[in-house]
């Protein structure tokens, strides 16, 4: 039996860093989730098509179920937990709720970290440019109505801000 | 996933090195859009995984010469973004802008796709279509392929075990030149097409006239196929709807799909020759611009 290979990686994950040893194969999605306890991030479908366990990369979305732990070596990483202020929530956050932006909840977690990076880059979207932006979060509730209308929403919010 | 050894060389010169004395024992891995999940399913079990992660002076996307030059390491929502890319070959951006999903672009490289070479992909039947050349590096020299004798089957490409992918040269259209690509998507913006088709044509700015064509289909064999024949029949011709009908056809007769959840066998040969026409169509209208 062959001993587990692993590497020492050091990631900083919602502002906070860390020095992992992980195994090699571990997926980043895992990672957060096991080595880091940070289990607001869902794995869905494994092959990066769903976006349930979507977390920013250096401020950009990316599938966790796709990228090995050590992708994330001297990365930036931000998960749902860290989108909400010290204090309260933050905009998307709070918009999801008032306006029923989720049923079972499973996606949520992508959706609201895919949308908190699109109002970052494009404070005032468009709804296709929302469309377009979320296309590959996909809810099996089929909530769209209401998520789109929640980032819509959030937008207005931030700008009369 | 089974259990392999990680390697992170920073140089492409240490990454070659590597390459060299691992072989076929290793895989390298850049964006791990298409790799991590072969190895989540066991589909691939490298006892060696070399990431080009943190290899330096790759991602670069920049004119060289005249041609647009595409760094390996550059990813698919770089090209997508990129100005210059714009500029040079704005079918190239529009055509990585159609690549699967936000995630995936984020992470997918262009050498990436290349070398995993499945024949479904969007980017490689436009860069075909654009007469792009591959440049393949190894410890003891490089090599320039052009991208039509790069392809030789199903996951299947001329790199070699000690070769990596180290960027992507575009030529410049020629004048009174217009490129588009068209993929047939029946089920999810994300998916896979069922065809996808890139074409590029150039006309006698005065007649409008064909001068020239490429016409490349993607989805519907082992690898994407150049349709010769069809560019053959454009050639010297204006653009008639029955011109376009018999272009289609004479592609048709290229494609040797197999049934999918995409569609038969059969509907994705029909369609090949529907996209045909219109990637000629729109390509054609935007040469007369």
């Amino acid at each position: 039996m062959v001993s587990e290979m692993t590497r020492t990686i050091r990631l900083r994950v919602n502002g906070r860093e860390h020095s992992v040893e992980v195994p090699s194969r571990r997926l980043l999605v895992d990672c957060l989730r096991y080595d880091l306890g940070l289990t607001g991030t869902k794995e869905g479908c494994s092959v990066g098509v769903c976006g349930a366990c979507t977390v920013l990369m250096d401020g950009q979305p990316i599938s966790s179920c796709l990228a090995l732990a050590v992708f994330a070596d001297g990365k930036e990483i931000v998960t749902v937990e860290g989108i909400a202020p010290e204090e309260g929530l933050d905009k998307v956050q709070q918009s999801f709720m008032d306006h029923g932006g989720f049923q079972c909840g499973s996606c949520t977690p992508g959706m609201v970290v895919t949308a908190k990076a699109l109002l970052d880059e494009n404070p005032n979207p468009s709804e296709d440019e929302i469309k377009e932006w979320m296309m590959g979060n996909l809810c099996r509730c089929t909530g769209y109505y209401q998520i789109i209308k929640s980032i819509q929403e959030a937008a207005v919010e931030a700008s009369d801000a | 996933m089974h259990n392999f050894e990680y390697r992170e060389p920073e140089t492409l010169e240490e990454a070659l090195l590597l390459l060299g004395e691992l072989g076929e024992d290793a895989k390298v891995v850049a964006g791990g859009t298409a790799l991590v999940i072969m190895l989540n399913q066991r589909l691939l079990m490298p006892s060696h995984l070399i990431s080009l992660r943190k290899v330096e002076n790759l991602q670069a996307i920049e004119a060289s010469e005249g041609d647009l030059q595409l760094g390996a390491l550059a990813t698919h929502r770089a090209v997508e973004t990129s100005p210059l890319v714009r500029k040079h070959s704005p079918v190239l951006a529009e055509t990585y802008a159609q690549v699967a999903t936000l995630r995936i672009r984020n992470m997918a490289t262009v050498g990436g796709s290349l070398a995993h070479a499945d024949p479904s992909q969007d980017s490689p039947v436009t860069l075909m279509a654009l007469d792009a050349r591959v440049n393949l590096a190894s410890a003891d020299g490089s090599r320039e392929v052009p991208l039509d004798k790069f392809f030789t089957d199903y996951y299947e490409t001329v790199v070699l075990p000690d070769e990596l992918i180290t960027r992507v040269l575009v030529p410049p259209a020629a004048p009174e030149t217009g490129s588009a690509y068209v993929k047939f998507l029946p089920r999810s913006s994300e998916d896979y097409g069922t065809v996808g088709v890139a074409a590029t044509v150039s006309v006698e700015p005065d007649s409008g006239v064909c001068r020239d064509c490429r016409l490349v289909v993607g989805g519907v064999g082992s690898t994407p196929m150049r349709a010769r024949e069809a560019e053959d029949l454009l050639k010297g011709q204006r653009s008639t709807p029955e011109l376009l009908q018999e272009v289609g056809a004479a592609a048709r007769q290229l494609t040797d799909p197999v049934s999918d959840v995409r569609g038969s066998g059969e509907y994705k040969r029909a369609m090949t020759g529907v996209f045909v026409g219109r990637a000629i169509d729109q390509a054609w209208q935007r040469a007369l611009v």
